[in-house]
């Protein structure tokens, strides 16, 4: 059974707000950092109340921490010591094996989020802006009463037009393949697999492989905690629908190259189902649009390239282990949308998006590692994922088609990151522990 | 991550010397640093003290494999492997265990996959017959890598006759040998 009422509720929710906000946090001092948790930990909602009030609520916030945010609350060594590696090093440390080297590496990286002054996030998901301002506001004053908790940087929500379903600056439809956990009450849409062990996902729940291992202690700490990779990436927009004309003729032939390199049309629509022709209906209908494979419905990659970004992430039955590589994904997009005739305004905008899971270095990190940058997946010789992947501009796409593929050379980024971090999730009892913490004395 | 910035040429016999720590160039992977992709592949050479009476266990686990892949063939496909080499020689009366594999995922995907592998099959690994070996593998993948990584002695020669070539590839193009040679059957 899942401890729905100390499960924060964006491992386990999602919640109608088209607008938000994220905070990006530093404790000057440990007394001033516990009495924020204590007064935010008020606001955070659980599964069960989120749940319970999704119709009503107007803003949902949640609460992580990095590895340096947990020490400078005052967490004493011994504890510190029991997070794993890739957590306590941080995101930036990994750059290297993400990928986020050249134009995407964390030097260049904004809002402060590559210093060790970071310590925690709280993201604010609102309906509307009133309440996005509203409260903002409200934590602009809850910073300014305590003396030593300062705002590193900010970012602003912004859901992209048409609103009625969730879609990238791209225009991808999104949302549609996520894992569901094991007891969750969820049940997964066609072809989406069996519900996954909580574990995969939840500290302190058996995982694909058995109970629980090597867990962060205090247990009251780890339990129904989870780990996030936080990552802003910047998205071209300019650059993408100009390479869409570059390669397509038509409107309809651009249409193509776009689901190419997705491995889904636009609206949502599998290749794998819809090859040749677009079918916004196949797209919104849940219960068709996930329900496909790989090794036998498109084994050399005539619908859906091998190196496409759907097949990295998310290879189905063309991995090894898929049930212990799987992640929860939250976040939305940022800035203003770019009207589909205007030219890049040079003005920033993207998807600032958290990627959950019980293992960074296992699920999160490979996929990155493996999947999004590895420039010989599936013998692919010089390619990486096409929307996420470090491009430079030296590397190559291939489509396969009879009788002869189409090789793009020199294929442009996309993509850059500006920013990212590891966050710890806690449960809300481990918010409750982190705020009565004792200068380091706790046993 | 593999690098293969370049379309390598496998008609083009290649060798690399590799330094004494084990890579040309310091990548970090997710388990530290990364063991290159050689004319040869990737690989590792594991060499490990056998617990005392424990030999004939690691001869044993031999033939195991042999009738797992007899029964399966395909039951290793996931370590993407070319060859295995398992070796078991003394040192001053000490049994050591060389593991020797060429494959083509790198060093810590084929350590992960191969728990992965061990643990879903409910078969124990030939591992637990070495000294040093963590009690706690199934669960405990980081500490199972570590091993790996700490017995691991790197090459410092490795060459490729057809340099660069994965068995994916070298399967496919058999394959296409077979088809073309079942076509020109077909125009007799």
């Amino acid at each position: 059974m899942l401890a729905f009422d100390d499960i924060q509720h964006i491992l386990l929710t999602r919640v109608p707000a088209l607008t938000g906000r994220y905070e990006f946090l530093s404790f000057r001092n440990a007394a001033a950092g516990r009495a924020w948790v204590a007064a935010i930990r008020e606001k955070v909602q659980s599964a069960q109340q989120a749940r319970a009030s999704v119709e009503t609520n107007k803003r949902w916030v949640s609460v992580a921490f990095t590895w340096n945010g947990l020490r400078a609350l005052g967490l004493n060594v011994a504890s510190l010591a029991t997070f794993p590696e890739e957590f306590r090093q941080g995101m930036t440390a990994r750059a290297e094996i993400l990928g986020d080297t050249g134009a995407n590496h964390p030097d260049t990286w904004v809002g402060g989020l590559a210093s060790p002054e970071l310590h925690a996030i709280v993201i604010l998901f609102a309906r509307d802006a009133v309440e996005r301002e509203r409260s903002r506001s409200e934590h602009q004053k809850l910073i300014a009463q305590l003396n030593g908790v300062t705002v590193l940087s900010s970012l602003d929500l912004e859901a992209t037009p048409p609103f009625d379903y969730a879609h990238d600056h791209f225009g991808y439809r999104d949302r549609l393949s996520q894992p569901i956990i094991e007891g969750s009450g969820e049940e997964p849409t066609p072809g989406s697999g069996a519900p996954l062990k909580p574990g995969e996902f939840i500290l302190g729940y058996p995982d694909e492989d058995g109970p629980p291992a090597n867990l962060p202690q205090p247990e009251i700490l780890s339990r129904n905690g989870s780990y996030m990779a936080y990552r802003r990436l910047q998205e071209h927009v300019g650059a993408f629908r100009d390479f869409l004309r570059q390669h397509g003729r038509t409107p309809e032939e651009q249409e193509l190259v776009a689901a190419k390199l997705m491995g889904r049309w636009r609206s949502g629509a599998p290749l794998v189902l819809a090859p040749d022709k677009d079918d916004p209906a196949l797209g919104a209908d849940m219960q068709r649009n996930n329900d496909f494979n790989y090794k036998e419905m498109d084994p050399h990659g005539y619908a859906v390239p091998l190196g496409s970004h759907c097949r990295r992430m998310n290879p189905r039955d063309t991995a090894a282990n898929m049930n212990r590589r799987r992640m929860i994904r939250r976040g939305a997009t940022y800035g203003t949308h770019l009207p589909d005739d205007a030219s890049e305004d040079g003005v920033e905008r993207g998807i600032a998006a958290f990627v959950i899971c019980a293992s960074l270095i296992r699920q999160f990190e490979f996929a990155q590692n493996v999947w999004a940058n590895d420039k010989n997946f599936h013998e692919l010789g010089n390619e990486r994922d096409p929307i996420i992947g470090n491009q430079d501009g030296t590397l190559e796409y291939k489509i396969p088609k009879r009788p002869i593929r189409k090789k793009i050379t020199g294929l442009p980024a996309f993509t850059r990151a500006r920013g990212g971090a590891y966050f710890f999730l806690p449960g809300l009892k481990a918010l409750r522990y982190l705020a009565t913490l004792g200068d380091g004395r706790q046993s | 991550m593999t690098d293969t910035a370049q379309q390598r040429d496998w008609s083009r016999p290649a060798a690399t010397a590799i330094p004494k720590e084990g890579y040309l160039k310091l990548e970090q992977g997710r388990y530290g640093p990364l063991y290159p992709r050689t004319p040869a592949c990737h690989g590792f050479t594991i060499i490990a003290k056998v617990k005392p009476g424990r030999e004939q266990a690691v001869r044993d686990y031999g033939k195991s494999i042999e009738a797992a892949v007899a029964g399966d063939p395909h039951c290793l496909e996931v370590l993407k492997l070319h060859y295995l080499r398992w070796v078991l020689f003394e040192i001053k009366g000490d049994t050591y265990f060389m593991y020797q594999g060429i494959f083509d995922t790198d060093f810590d995907k084929y350590t992960e996959d191969a728990v992965a592998l061990f643990s879903k099959t409910g078969i124990t690994t030939v591992f637990v017959n070495l000294e040093g070996f963590p009690e706690d593998w199934r669960t405990n993948v980081p500490a199972f890598i570590k091993f790996m990584r700490d017995h691991q002695r790197p090459s410092f020669l490795e060459y490729g006759e057809y340099p660069w070539v994965s068995a994916d590839e070298i399967k496919k193009a058999l394959r296409v040998k077979a088809a073309l040679s079942d076509m020109l059957d077909q125009m007799q």
